[in-house]
């Protein structure tokens, strides 16, 4: 089947490297538009910034009822990266409490790092929790690289498809059905990286 | 764990990836975009650029720099995000927000910032407040005057008031992410980190420090691992004269137990 990438585009600054990255596998549009969005076979959620207020742009910028319908109804394969992923969460502890998108059950809060500095930047193992489509042909506990202070706290355990340690562990890979979330950037963690999105774009 | 990181760092001099000694002699080295790419497929960590081109006025007068601006940074910037895919820092020429900015948007993480901040420290707690700490980075440029560690300005031209910990410190409280240390007195010389120097700073900060100026071979960076706290080895000299450089020093530093990323060539 031929494969189709939609960046949702709501503002979130630099995109050029999630864009490179799919781009060397498929044919990938950076859009809000919804029949770009319903034309195209995986969706990515990029993103940077506070919790609120990307939840906020992604409320106004993005049909986003209708993405849920897509991702829910159509099962379409969904990946969110960093924020883009903590948006997915029920509620989030960034400058207050605020509402996510409440797509996995769970909330954002600050990383804890044991006296380590914030954020947490650098490349960092994870460790793989379940099997996942995702992590198919990765090595064993692969370096990523990560850029964050903030953390998702799943309510369900099962979700958790890897952690990692930076003072505490935390959720590094999230996965509910159809719908993957992960804390780094495979957009910048090499061959790991690359992997993982050879991953994500082979689920159908 | 976090591991600690391999740094090349790429000078870049009116368009041309360039060798520097002691912060005043330079030897051409060719394209940066191809020096990149293979940086990348040795498996860096992060890649630092750091733009050290004069006032165009001055470079003119001289025959021995190739053509200016052959390769624009902005172009290589741009370029870079297409065949590598780990993490830029940026550095050289800042002067406003919107310098920071707008390298942000081509597709830097981080930017390093040298001269305006001694100049004007408040501009560190406006860029970090602006774009976040996690991508401001100071470049420090020290040097031994009077068997004291001075930090110097201006490509180290221009002697300043403060000690290197005072201004590592100050950078510091004002909102830096990550500190860049240089040693004038060893760049160039392949004779090793300046390791008191390095011991003397991370001890005094927080904050990640990246070590740079004076490797000669592989075990430089173990020095540097071994006897201080700092969170990355930089170089840039020894990193583009042999076949597979970033690899065989991670090997190296591997195979001797230390926290880097094991060693892996790739393509794709």
């Amino acid at each position: 089947m031929h494969k189709k990438v939609c960046i949702l585009d709501y503002g979130a600054g630099n995109v050029n490297s999630v864009y490179n990255i799919f781009k060397m596998y498929t044919e990938v549009n950076v859009s809000n538009n919804l029949s770009i969005i319903k034309d195209s076979t995986h969706i990515v959620l990029p993103g940077v910034g506070a919790f609120e207020a990307t939840v906020e742009k992604i409320i106004k910028l993005l049909p986003i009822d209708d993405i849920r319908n897509i991702v829910f109804n159509e099962r379409k394969p969904f990946l969110g990266i960093c924020i883009g992923m903590h948006v997915l969460a029920t509620t989030g502890f960034e400058f207050g409490e605020h509402p996510g998108l409440g797509w996995i059950q769970g909330r954002v809060e600050k990383l804890d790092p044991g006296g380590m500095p914030l954020p947490h930047i650098g490349w960092n193992n994870i460790i793989c929790k379940k099997k996942s489509s995702i992590l198919k042909g990765l090595e064993s506990n692969p370096d990523f690289y990560f850029v964050h202070s903030y953390v998702f706290k799943p309510c369900e355990p099962e979700t958790i498809v890897a952690t990692s340690f930076y003072g505490e562990e935390f959720c590094s890979i999230i996965q509910y059905e159809n719908i993957f979330g992960v804390q780094f950037h495979p957009e910048k963690s090499q061959k790991a990286g690359i992997k993982l999105v050879e991953n994500f774009l082979s689920v159908q | 764990m976090k591991k600690k990181r391999i740094i090349p760092i790429l000078l870049l001099r009116n368009g041309w990836l360039v060798q520097s000694k002691s912060f005043s002699r330079y030897q051409n080295l060719g394209n940066p975009l191809t020096a990149v790419k293979r940086l990348s497929e040795w498996g860096s960590d992060e890649i630092i650029y750091l733009d050290i081109s004069r006032e165009a006025r001055y470079d003119l007068r001289r025959d021995d720099l190739g053509y200016p601006n052959r390769h624009e940074l902005f172009e290589i910037i741009k370029d870079v995000s297409k065949v590598t895919f780990m993490p830029i820092t940026i550095g050289g020429r800042i002067r406003l927000l919107k310098d920071i900015e707008r390298r942000l948007i081509l597709g830097a993480d981080k930017i390093s910032i040298n001269t305006v901040a001694i100049e004007n420290p408040v501009f560190i707690s406006e860029a970090s407040y602006e774009f976040g700490s996690q991508c401001i980075v100071i470049s420090i440029d020290v040097k031994m005057v009077d068997n004291q560690y001075r930090v110097f300005a201006n490509g180290g031209t221009l002697q300043t008031h403060y000690s290197a910990v005072e201004w590592a410190k100050e950078a510091e409280g004002r909102g830096a992410g990550e500190l860049l240390i240089n040693s004038i007195d060893r760049d160039g010389r392949k004779n090793g980190y300046d390791i008191a120097l390095l011991k003397q700073i991370t001890d005094n900060v927080n904050v990640p420090v990246i070590a740079c100026g004076g490797v000669g071979e592989w075990e430089h960076f173990a020095e540097a691992l071994e006897q201080t706290k700092v969170d990355a080895v930089a170089a840039a000299n020894i990193f583009h004269y042999s076949d597979q450089s970033v690899y065989l020093a991670r090997k190296y530093l591997y195979q001797k137990g230390l926290n880097v990323r094991p060693p892996d060539l790739i393509t794709f």
